[in-house]
């Protein structure tokens, strides 16, 4: 299997029941991957799509052995939905959710940490291993089964990537959206890791954008401990300066979160980045030959 | 969401955070009245959605109701450009007029998210003030974080540990211990992404006031806060911008001729960037989001077509959450109401894209598809060139 996800997961829909949760669900299944159980608070006990319903996380991973979580709640409960898919112990939790309040994940995200349960998301769109599983919202078409890592912050120029390296014959191993809010669950490092570490992943797609320090810090990991060619795309680079209040944020950052700097740290730790955000999939191609990042 | 100097410090009074007295004038009139109650001698202060005001001369200390009325007639209507507005600056329609006070000493002290920890960060500093980022630069040391464990929150010790850094002691430290952990309850119950208070000073009286404060609040815990959308100053935003707000869009205008909707903020960035790189000046930034409604797409659309600075448009949709079907529905619906002959030229991919290109093609729109993302910048750049 690659990282995260393998055909062997089984997977319970959190929020089955709303409208995109279960265009998703069917989505999701028709692609391939074994949607197991769903669960709606007040909806236990029947069936949709052929897909048994509970009230909670807890019952379903006890009648149908669930280890992964797709979370399509609203946001007023779904920081509540990551709580509970922790208490029940799955191995991983994707949530697709937009729009939880900062201080809901402050707290989820402390007690997630602690537990055995991963976290990817929210506001992402989700993770997919080509060919095996898909949790997410990700059109699966464009997906080919390979030998690249995929990790983004961002939600559809992930789709936009991914085409590109399908186009030019790479498919990929894995690719996870860790999504783009403020307070997310794996960050680019902990994907890094794993793709460092998996048999089946020859190279990295990193696609970052503009704001916070991720892509610096991911940088700095990189040098010091990938073993694999990483090739990267930043957007951004020509978005103007926003508004922005008080001081806090640049303290906190250093003033770190332009573009350029990113695209400059990065390529001092040796990934290539693409110039453009039409070479994504050239720039992972003639990294892998070899030659001169383009 | 933000809001303006005096609503924040309603607030932190509200959570007996002290604070200067003072009145809001709407105008110049009002500004002196405000200063003649307030003994005469007092502060002029522009209320603009950011900060760097005073170095753009949106604030000043005044000695006499008269000085003070002139101050107001000289700022109101003015646009104010400081670091922090962008280039086209900020309208200033209210004016803050407050006490003077005699400073002793200033200090800086906000909470907000700090991202890498996922925990909120209480900021503090002795050196307060106006050079508060350089300060950070240079000396780092002198910047005093704290990260809040929500578990058990701010407890007063931890707050005092940090009080003691700033040099406060006796009982202005407990005071100060009494105000952050006043300022942490605030921040978490009214769901603020920023609060900060710079500068906090002691006065020569030896009080701590609340001299300038900023909060932010957390757009996605608006649904718990209804009084909130009723405090937002829309004189503070673009006419569009304030149009897409309420259909949920994210909209920056631009200076250049190409309107452009996308889904998701990080293709919408890569789209203009590539639009550049191709020779064109994006009209604006569009971000219609991820499970948007063809209501939704409509209006997106529409909000691009009434700038006037828009003669093409570029659509460029990677499905995925969103269904291209239903975007095309909504571009056609738009164009329709608003009569649109621009050259439009889409990119679709994603699901039922099949679907969204037939329904665009039986249309009768000048419209044209592109394949990739290259392909539709070079083809809208040589519309609008031609």
């Amino acid at each position: 299997m690659s990282i995260l996800l393998s055909s062997e997961s089984r997977v319970v829909v959190q929020g089955i029941t709303g409208r995109s949760g279960l265009f998703h669900t069917q989505q999701c299944r028709d692609y391939g991957t074994n949607i197991v159980a769903g669960v709606t608070p007040g909806k236990g006990g029947i069936h949709i799509e052929g897909i048994p319903v509970f009230n909670t996380v807890e019952e379903a991973v006890r009648y149908t052995k669930a280890d992964v979580s797709m979370i399509f709640v609203p946001p007023p409960g779904a920081a509540d939905a990551i709580l509970e898919a922790c208490d029940a112990g799955l191995e991983l939790a994707v949530c697709i959710t937009e729009g939880i309040p900062v201080r809901d994940m402050v707290l989820a995200r402390q007690v997630q940490e602690k537990s055995k349960t991963l976290l990817v998301g929210p506001n992402c769109p989700g993770v997919i291993t080509p060919g095996q599983c898909k949790v997410g919202i990700m059109p699966g078409y464009i997906h080919k089964p390979g030998r690249i890592g995929v990790v983004s912050r961002s939600g559809t120029l992930t789709y936009e990537a991914v085409k590109q390296l399908s186009d030019v014959g790479l498919g990929q191993s894995t690719c996870v959206g860790i999504g783009g809010d403020p307070i997310i669950g794996m960050n680019f490092i902990d994907v890094l890791k794993r793709f460092n570490e998996d048999p089946n992943t020859d190279g990295v797609f990193m696609i970052g954008e503009i704001g916070g320090g991720a892509e610096e810090e991911a940088a700095y990991w990189i040098k010091k401990h990938m073993k694999k060619p990483v090739a990267a795309f930043i957007a951004g680079v020509t978005a103007p300066p926003g508004k922005r209040m008080g001081h806090a944020g640049a303290i906190i950052t250093g003033g770190k979160g332009k573009a350029e700097d990113k695209i400059r740290t990065l390529t001092e730790c040796g990934v290539a980045v693409s110039p453009s955000p039409t070479k994504m999939g050239t720039t992972m191609q003639e990294l892998l030959k070899g030659g001169a990042p383009a | 969401m933000n809001i303006h100097e005096y609503q924040a410090k309603e607030i932190l009074q509200s959570y007996s955070i002290p604070v200067p007295r003072g009145r809001v004038a709407l105008t110049s009139d009002q500004v002196e009245r405000a200063a003649k109650e307030l003994g005469g001698h007092c502060v002029v202060k522009a209320q603009i959605y950011a900060g760097g005001r005073g170095k753009a001369g949106g604030v000043k200390v005044v000695h006499h109701p008269e000085q003070a009325q002139e101050l107001g007639k000289e700022l109101f209507g003015k646009r104010l450009v400081t670091p922090q507005t962008g280039p086209e600056g900020l309208k200033v329609r209210r004016i803050l007029v407050e006490e003077a006070v005699d400073i002793a000493r200033e200090f800086y002290l906000s909470i907000t998210l700090d991202r890498a920890t996922s925990r909120y960060c209480l900021i503090a500093s002795a050196e307060g003030g106006v050079e508060i980022e350089e300060v950070a630069r240079r000396s780092p040391e002198k910047i005093n974080m704290f990260n809040i464990d929500p578990a058990t929150g701010l407890r007063p010790y931890q707050a005092r540990k940090l009080a003691l850094k700033l040099g406060l002691t006796g009982s202005i430290c407990e005071d100060c211990v009494q105000l952050m952990l006043n300022l942490y309850r605030l921040c978490l119950e009214k769901d603020c992404f920023l609060v900060e208070i710079n500068p906090l000073v002691v006065t020569r009286a030896g009080w701590l006031l609340a001299m300038d404060a900023k909060i932010s609040f957390d757009d996605n815990a608006i649904f718990r806060h209804h009084e909130y959308p009723d405090m937002m100053d829309y004189s503070q935003l673009d006419t569009l911008e304030i149009n897409a707000g309420k259909y949920d869009l994210s909209y920056i205008k631009l200076q250049g001729s190409i309107g452009c909707m996308v889904n998701g903020a990080g293709l919408a960035m890569a789209t203009l960037d590539v639009l550049k790189e191709f020779g064109g000046e994006p009209a604006n930034f569009l971000d219609v989001g991820g499970g948007a409604t063809r209501e939704k797409v409509a209006e997106a659309f529409k909000i691009i077509l009434e700038d006037n600075d828009a003669k093409g448009v570029f659509v460029n949709i990677f499905g995925g959450i969103m269904r291209c079907d239903v975007i095309a529905q909504g571009i056609i619906e738009a164009a329709a109401e608003m009569n649109c002959t621009l050259p439009i030229v889409v990119r679709m991919d994603g699901s039922q894209v099949e679907e969204g290109k037939r329904l665009l093609a039986e249309s009768g729109l000048n419209v044209q598809t592109a394949d990739n993302l290259g392909d539709g910048a070079s083809k809208i750049v040589a519309m609008l060139g031609s």
